[in-house]
């Protein structure tokens, strides 16, 4: 008999969306200079959230401004002690809102209300936790006895993690002494002017923490202003090419955060079904888009039937649907043009002689939906995989050798992450010291912590985020 | 994980890797290890599954229809058992629309009285057999505690697996003990019991359950009862992994029963989370699966009076037996 599991939706009503927002600019909402503002849409309705406005040249002016001022001023030179007092009210403030920060994730990103409410949420309050520990023992953290800060940082993140990746880049960069100026995506800022009035419930000095709406012409507006000191953007990489182009001979200094093309190696004698469930997880979490996903699957031959017959059955148990649903395994992708690449993807890897096969999930009719997809018989030829798809879509290879396990793996031209699935102790050092990611996770996949460090290799990035190394990315020494 | 002609059945598999005692070791030792780390956060994040309405309804109903209310105390007598057997025959004096529970489960020399009370019901007589719950007893005194529970009309016997020769790594003998035992328990049910609190890996765990499957038992169980920790998410979800895979292997389905500690309808709508998304819904049923339990009942009831008229009633209006 069936066990059909009732709709357990999360209530809207904790959420109060305005129908428009300004900019968050020296501590106060102001309206764009030029009066342009954007729609925000839930991209599991289609239905229109709000009206954002898109910071032009005059606001990112005014809003740098603003940062160098308090910079000078106030955050500057206050001692670390009282700069970790507000970073730790920010912390316990987020604490509160959870479930109101959960929910308007979910809604503006199209993520699942279980990952927004276990995942993203607690480890936003995390690194807010973890940095503002570090605000008074700077001079401990091995960046000299008297480390500086850098001055004001422009900040560019992406809409996967809205909330999470501004953590990351605000909580280090404030904590170090620096002032922000952070541009949210195009289609998710809500959370990010939330924490904007997070900030002036927490009595956060105007000007410490400014937040920008737009698109693209307002993060290189951000990125090129001459009195940013600091550049720090993730994303895409052909976009931080262009950042890195435009910094180059400027004395910016500059951390990117890119694309990842990452391989989850699975040897036969794994755990099969907790390697199962981290395939799942490495490549489904968050409808794949994370720029660490575990896209390429590498399997040992002799194992690769049973654990295709084990990873296909598990799919079929995948709950696909309305974000926020509790129940709901993979959302809603973010939005109608990341849908259009990853279909664009998916039919060039058909074309190329990919053996498609999805799960049999029914799919609501309006919104943007992906069903979790894995392509067998791939090759490192075959563009899917190589090339980012950044949806809920796995290549699956096999290998006969530890050797050509580490081969295949490292011919990428990125190297944000790895997955090694064994029972072995000896082979998953030997592993991780010879694969080039940033991130090598071992029996485990898409694990994050404020105390680690995060980052890439060659075109996926270079700096770290997260842990002690994190700061270095805000300090002169 | 051996590899099985196609069409051969669950008896040719098992005379094949059990043909020796090399044979068997090297077939259990040869399973796919456990993850611990891995396997405890998938029953995490299934237990954050959240049933509603008439997923809940449906789910209580169904977990009353598998409870196997259970007495096992030195203390126990022909009086307790006959409350108990009146309490899972009609466990909601005050609604008739309730199901009965699957079985009552007692110690061998309680087996008449519960026999002879629930005679003429749906609800069935389970005994625990083999000197429960240590199992430190000579074979032949374990076979005649079973023949004496069988003989007195017990329907299913649950019996517990040699922890000792396990843990020891003599496999063959357990082996040896189990398919005696089913020997002994004829038309009877047999429920093994793999007492997981007392094997400390869950490798362990999974090798027990191969090889209680391999022996002919009919149902594997998480405990006594009488150690800690009993049943555990972590450990059924294991146990529904491995007679999952056993089924698709030999063709022959095996229940599951997690027993001891699940006291809340929540605990119990966990674990039917757990067989719907691990083994499948084949097993949503209390013929393939159980909750060897007491005070659960209670709570189930609770639930099902709330949902069905919206408040809580005191405990009062539930019997306590």
């Amino acid at each position: 008999m069936a066990f059909e599991y009732a709709p357990a939706p999360e209530s809207r009503s904790i959420v109060d969306i305005r129908p428009a927002y300004g900019l968050f600019v020296n501590g106060e909402f102001v309206a764009p200079a030029d009066g342009e503002s954007m729609k925000t849409v839930d991209p599991a309705t289609e239905e229109v959230l709000a009206e954002v406005g898109v910071a032009g040249a005059a606001d990112v002016d005014r809003a740098v401004a603003a940062a160098r001022k308090a910079y000078q001023r106030v955050w500057g030179p206050m001692p670390g002690a009282e700069r970790a007092k507000y970073l730790y009210r920010i912390a316990r403030i987020i604490q509160e809102r959870a479930r109101e920060l959960a929910v308007l994730e979910s809604i503006d990103n199209g993520k699942p209300i279980r990952e927004s409410r276990d995942v993203d949420i607690p480890l936003v309050a995390a690194h807010f936790f973890y940095y503002a520990g570090w605000a008074d023992k700077l001079g401990h953290a091995g960046f000299g006895a008297n480390p500086q800060p850098l001055g004001v940082a422009g900040q560019v993140i992406p809409w996967n993690f809205p909330l999470l990746m501004l953590a990351w880049k605000i909580a280090p960069a404030l904590a170090a002494g620096n002032t922000v100026v952070l541009k949210p995506a195009e289609t998710t800022p809500l959370t990010a002017l939330l924490f904007a009035e997070i900030c002036q419930l927490a009595d956060l000095p105007a000007g410490v923490v400014n937040i920008l709406t737009g698109a693209g012409d307002t993060g290189r507006a951000l990125v090129e202003h001459g009195d940013v000191d600091k550049v720090a953007f993730t994303g895409s990489t052909e976009v931080g090419r262009q950042i890195a182009r435009s910094v180059a001979g400027t004395r910016k200094r500059v951390t990117l955060e890119l694309g990842g093309k990452a391989a989850n190696i699975v040897f036969a004698d794994a755990a099969l079904d907790q390697a199962v469930e981290g395939i799942v997880n490495g490549i489904f979490f968050n409808q794949g888009h994370v720029c660490c996903a575990g896209s390429r699957l590498l399997v040992e031959e002799s194992v690769s039937e049973e654990l295709l017959a084990r990873l296909k059955r598990r799919m079929t148990t995948l709950r696909v649907g309305d974000p926020l649903d509790k129940n709901t395994d993979v959302g809603a992708i973010n939005s109608a043009e990341q849908l259009a690449k990853i279909r664009t993807l998916t039919e060039i890897g058909e074309q190329e002689g990919g053996q498609r096969w999805s799960a049999p999930c029914p799919l609501p009719d309006r919104g943007f939906w992906f069903s979790p997809t894995v392509f067998t018989e791939v090759t490192q030829a075959h563009r899917i995989a190589r090339e980012e798809i950044f949806g809920p879509v796995l290549s699956v290879l096999t290998f006969r050798t530890p050797d050509e396990a580490v081969v295949k793996a490292n011919n990428t031209p990125y190297g944000l992450s790895a997955g090694i699935w064994t029972e072995k102790g000896s082979r998953i050092l030997w592993l991780a010291d010879k694969l080039r990611a940033g991130v090598v996770w071992a029996n485990t996949f898409n694990k994050f912590d404020p105390t680690s460090p995060f980052g890439g290799y060659q075109e996926s990035g270079y700096g770290r985020e997260g842990g002690r190394h994190g700061l270095e990315a805000y300090l002169a020494h | 994980m051996t590899t099985l002609p196609a069409g051969a059945g669950a008896a040719e598999f098992a005379a094949e890797v059990t043909a020796t005692a090399a044979s068997l070791r090297t077939f259990l030792h040869g399973l796919p290890g456990v993850d611990k780390v891995g396997a405890d956060q998938r029953a995490a994040t299934l237990a954050t599954r959240s049933i509603k309405t008439t997923a809940k309804q449906w789910a209580l109903d169904l977990a009353i229809r598998m409870v196997d209310l259970t007495t096992l105390e030195g203390a126990d007598t022909p009086g307790k058992v006959r409350a108990l057997c009146a309490k899972a025959m009609r466990p909601d004096p005050a609604d008739r629309g309730c199901p009965p529970a699957a079985a009552v489960c007692v110690y061998p020399a309680l087996v008449p009285t519960a026999v002879e009370t629930v005679r003429g019901s749906s609800v069935r007589v389970a005994s625990v057999a083999t000197a429960f719950p240590s199992g430190q007893v000579p074979l032949s005194v374990k076979l005649d505690d079973v023949a004496a529970a069988v003989a007195a009309g017990a329907d299913e016997v649950d019996m517990v697996i040699d922890r000792g020769a396990f843990l020891s790594g003599r496999y063959d003998e357990v082996f040896r003990q189990i398919v005696a035992v089913k020997e002994a328990c004829g038309a009877a049910h047999l429920k093994v019991i793999l007492e997981t609190g007392e094997l400390g890996t869950y490798d362990n765990v999974r090798r027990a359950s191969w090889l209680a499957m391999l022996a002919g038992g009919d149902f594997i169980k998480t405990s006594t009862g009488k150690v800690s920790p009993a049943a555990t998410l972590p450990v059924t979800l294991i146990m529904l992994e491995a007679v999952r895979d056993f089924r698709e292997l030999t063709g022959r389905q095996i229940g599951v029963k997690p027993a001891g500690g699940i006291r809340s309808a929540k605990d119990a709508i966990r674990y039917l989370v757990l067989v719907n998304e691990t083994a499948g819904d084949d097993w949503l049923d209390p013929a393939w699966f159980r909750f060897g339990a007491s005070s659960l009942l209670n709570d189930l009831l609770m639930q099902r009076s709330k949902l069905a008229t919206g408040r809580y009633a005191g405990p009062d209006y539930f019997t306590l037996d």
